[in-house]
């Protein structure tokens, strides 16, 4: 069985959890004797692919001629509007984009007497986003009409034009795979041109994974899919042998520890208040916020204000080695998010001997049951759960020890096992 | 002759109410008054009340040859004087019928048997005062705290002067023995051990409502016939089990009521059998053989030991931590604390951290206020570390005044 799939982002190039899950679902598949070809948008040459075939978009050359969009269905249409909205800068970043990177590949480069064309791509999520989603689906297109697969699988939304464009032009089973909903990125206030790829994409798939029950919900309620047609399977995570790091702390407090993107969707504003209701009390404690985000500067004031600046830092993003160097002074993992599909950050605390608070609105407190679960708006809870963590050996040694068997359970093989068979069921195997 | 001993369990926990760290020193209240007092009358209307007056129907109906015995928890007898007196009143009722046997326990309901001796010795004391006070007889027979035994326990209640003692009689526990006998304790031979017959008290316990139960619906005749059919040789069935079976466990929806109610005049239909009480019991039939029990067992679960409370670090950590305090314990006299102390030790605190109940006893959470046993377990602590604050606090105070009043004695300054 080949499987031909989608995805915007792939290691070492990623920004945030799914590269690291494409990755490691299609080292899975090929575990289960599945092929992949994988299609980004732009491959970099230093991808760790293995067996895997990793096509990058543009290295595809592209018939100029062909009016690529005409006969395809009208769910693609509302892509030729230009967007004006860019979903992952913030306006200040906007500017600072460079504008000549717009000008080139407005229309393909010509490229030689045999009328075919590359398009270029950054593959980030840059101001050029939707045009070169839109870019990415042509080439898609082209792909899906000259190479020969099973079954198309395609992660999120930048990557579900793609998806059904090859749907179209092969008529084979379409599988989108929802690693994250607009909802989680954006709150309340979502871009309605996401929201509407997403939704087509639900639509045009002949079945949809989600990662979490939590996200399976959110397919359902808020994009209006029928249940069955959505199945929950589980994140895993990458269980190769780590070097643990030997847990040393300049502090003689207790270290209590945030990672992630400081905005609005990680609830930071949660973890300074609890950090605020605790030192109040006991002194004992200090606070890290490991990330960046338009948040930072807001949690920085807020901190200021509760008078607790000397026991809250503020260490920016960190790279791997830091991050690895901070879970190993730490006491307490939290994870106070707002919404979150799945959640990595909590798992890898565990895996580096760190017990973890998650927040009742995320995914991953489904695989976990030796875990204390708090809603995220609940600081009271939040702060009481820190607190016994902190002070309660039997309590920080029992998750610890158990947290890290069941995230030594878990197997990227296992769950691929899982969409291998649903594959099988959509091809009536 | 035949019998059948009944001997129905009760038992109301003083739950804690939701105590913060930010409230740990502060000194406040521990115990959910509310939720205390909610559950304790509901269960009163759905069971002891009801149930306390079919018996005493039956008892009366059927003269000297119904008899029953209960055990009542020091903490739910503090709980029916405060919520409910009607209770303790239904309860006198059937003890002056003098057809009924009221068991010793620890006053708390406690594991003090696993953690304290001096403290197991107290508490039975007080909860053996605490019935002969109610209801005009002291205690000769002993039920553990969820029938927790070992040869060690045993001796400890034997020297507090108990002759009988019931615990568990399940398969795994006694092999080839059957708990249809008495025995003796191995260790102090003088102690009669009643054992529960599992299979036939769990019939009516937890197999009643069950629809997908092969029996069901279990009607008192069908019931009955079992203990018939039972082989001559066997001298005693013990049905030992939660008298909020009764209206609680089971609703009376159920049949469970009409299941009591029938149950004896079904016994009655073949001559030759009779309900006694423990001690009745062993008046009539001698011990067969010695019984050793070296590994503690109890009633509860499938593993029928003491990993309901005691099998996982935080009730390890908890009760730990608890009878630490136990030393200090000895020199306090206030009376709130003392109180505590002693409603701390409920064994149900422990079984609420269980975390057998995540993978599988639906048992555990049934029985929890909790959502899970990590919450439990929090909340646990926070009031003992605020207890434990508290105790010392008193104790330096009454170092002082000690001290003080030495001095003013004395005229002498230190």
């Amino acid at each position: 069985m080949k499987v031909l799939m989608f995805g915007w982002e792939f290691p070492p190039y990623i920004s945030g959890g799914l590269g690291t899950a494409c990755h490691g679902i299609s080292k899975g598949l090929l575990a289960c004797d599945v092929d992949v070809v994988f299609v980004v948008p732009k491959a970099q040459g230093n991808e760790d692919t293995g067996k895997m075939k990793l096509v990058s978009a543009a290295a595809v050359p592209m018939p100029v001629r062909r009016d690529t969009a005409a006969g395809f269905s009208g769910a693609l249409t509302f892509f030729e509007v230009n967007c004006p909205l860019v979903p992952y800068l913030s306006p200040d970043q906007f500017a600072k984009h460079n504008p000549a990177a717009f000008q080139e590949s407005q229309h393909g480069e010509m490229e030689n007497e045999t009328q075919t064309t590359h398009y270029t791509f950054n593959g980030g999520y840059g101001k050029d986003l939707m045009k070169e989603v839109w870019q990415y689906a042509l080439v898609a297109a082209e792909i899906a009409d000259t190479n020969s697969f099973d079954i198309i699988h395609a992660h999120d939304w930048l990557s579900f034009p793609a998806g059904i464009m090859a749907k179209e032009v092969s008529g084979k089973p379409l599988v989108v795979h929802v690693h994250a909903t607009e909802f989680d990125r954006a709150g309340d206030s979502i871009n309605m041109q996401v929201y509407e790829t997403e939704r087509q994409g639900m639509l045009q798939a002949d079945q949809i994974i989600a990662v979490s029950e939590f996200t399976r919900q959110t397919i359902i309620h808020k994009y209006y899919i029928t249940p069955e047609k959505v199945v929950t399977i589980h994140n895993a995570v990458d269980n190769s042998p780590r070097t643990v790091m030997p847990a040393v702390s300049p502090f003689r407090e207790k270290v209590v520890t945030f990672i992630g993107r400081i905005t609005w969707q990680k609830g930071p504003a949660s973890f300074i208040e609890a950090a605020a209701r605790i030192l109040k009390i006991d002194k004992g404690f200090r606070f890290v916020m490991a990330g960046n985000g338009d948040l930072l500067p807001a949690m920085m004031k807020m901190a200021a204000r509760l008078r607790i600046s000397s026991n809250i830092h503020f260490t920016g993003f960190l790279k791997d080695q830091q991050r690895e160097q901070l879970l190993a002074k730490s006491h307490v993992v939290v994870m106070p998010s707002v919404s979150e599909p799945f959640g990595i950050v909590p798992l890898e605390a565990i895996r580096a001997g760190v017990p973890v608070i998650v927040s009742k609105q995320s995914g991953v407190q489904e695989i976990l049951q030796y875990a204390l679960k708090v809603d995220w708006w609940n600081t009271d809870a939040l702060a009481n759960a820190i607190y016994a963590l902190a002070q309660y050996k039997g309590l920080s040694g029992m998750l610890a020890r158990e947290s890290g068997k069941e995230v030594a359970a878990l197997r990227w093989e296992k769950q691929a096992q899982l969409m291998k068979e649903l594959y099988e069921s959509l091809l009536n195997l | 002759m035949k019998y059948i001993c009944l001997y129905f369990q009760v038992h109301q926990p003083f739950r804690l109410r939701p105590f913060s760290f930010a409230e740990i020193g502060g000194g406040g209240s521990y115990f959910n008054e509310e939720m205390n007092d909610t559950i304790l009358q509901q269960i009163a209307q759905q069971c002891y009340l009801p149930a306390n007056k079919l018996l005493l129907d039956l008892i009366e109906r059927y003269g000297g040859r119904f008899h029953v015995s209960f055990s009542i928890s020091g903490t739910a007898l503090d709980q029916f004087e405060r919520y409910a007196p009607e209770v303790i009143d239904s309860f006198r009722k059937l003890a002056d019928t003098g057809c009924v046997e009221f068991l010793g326990e620890t006053y708390g309901h406690s594991l003090a048997a696993l953690g304290s001796e001096i403290e197991f010795m107290a508490q039975i004391k007080a909860h053996a005062d605490k019935i002969a006070q109610l209801f005009g007889q002291r205690p000769v027979t002993f039920r553990n705290t969820e029938l927790i035994y070992t040869d060690a326990i045993g001796d400890m209640v034997h020297r507090m002067g108990f002759t009988t003692m019931l615990t568990e009689g399940a398969a795994h526990v006694l092999h080839w023995k059957s708990p249809n006998y008495i025995y003796r304790a191995a260790s102090s031979p003088e102690l009669k051990l009643l054992l529960k017959n599992y299979r036939l008290s769990d019939d009516i316990a937890f197999r009643f409502a069950d629809r997908n139960w092969e029996h069901w619906p279990l009607a008192a005749g069908k019931f009955a016939g079992w203990l018939h059919a039972m082989p001559s040789q066997e001298t005693i069935v013990n049905l030992f089990m939660d008298y909020e079976t009764f209206g609680e466990h089971h609703t009376k929806e159920t049949g469970i009521f009409q299941f009591l109610e029938a149950f004896p005049g079904e016994v009655f239909s073949k001559p030759g059998y009779r309900f006694v009480t423990p001690h009745e019991a062993t008046t009539f039939l001698p011990p067969i053989a010695a019984l050793s029990m070296p590994q503690p067992v109890s009633w509860a679960d499938e593993a029928r030991d003491l990993s309901a409370w005691l099998g996982n670090d935080l009730q390890q950590d908890a009760f730990s931590v608890l009878y630490s305090l136990e030393q200090k314990m000895q020199s306090c006299r206030n009376e709130q604390l003392r109180r505590s102390w002693l409603y701390l030790q409920t064994s149900d605190h422990f079984y609420y951290m269980c975390t057998k109940s995540l993978s599988d006893g639906a048992v555990h959470s049934y029985f929890s206020p909790y959502d899970t046993p990590f919450d439990a377990f929090m909340n646990y602590m926070n009031v003992l570390t605020d207890f434990s604050l508290q105790l010392d606090k008193y104790l330096v105070k009454k170092k002082k005044l000690m001290d003080e009043g030495y001095s003013s004695k004395t005229r002498l300054c230190f």
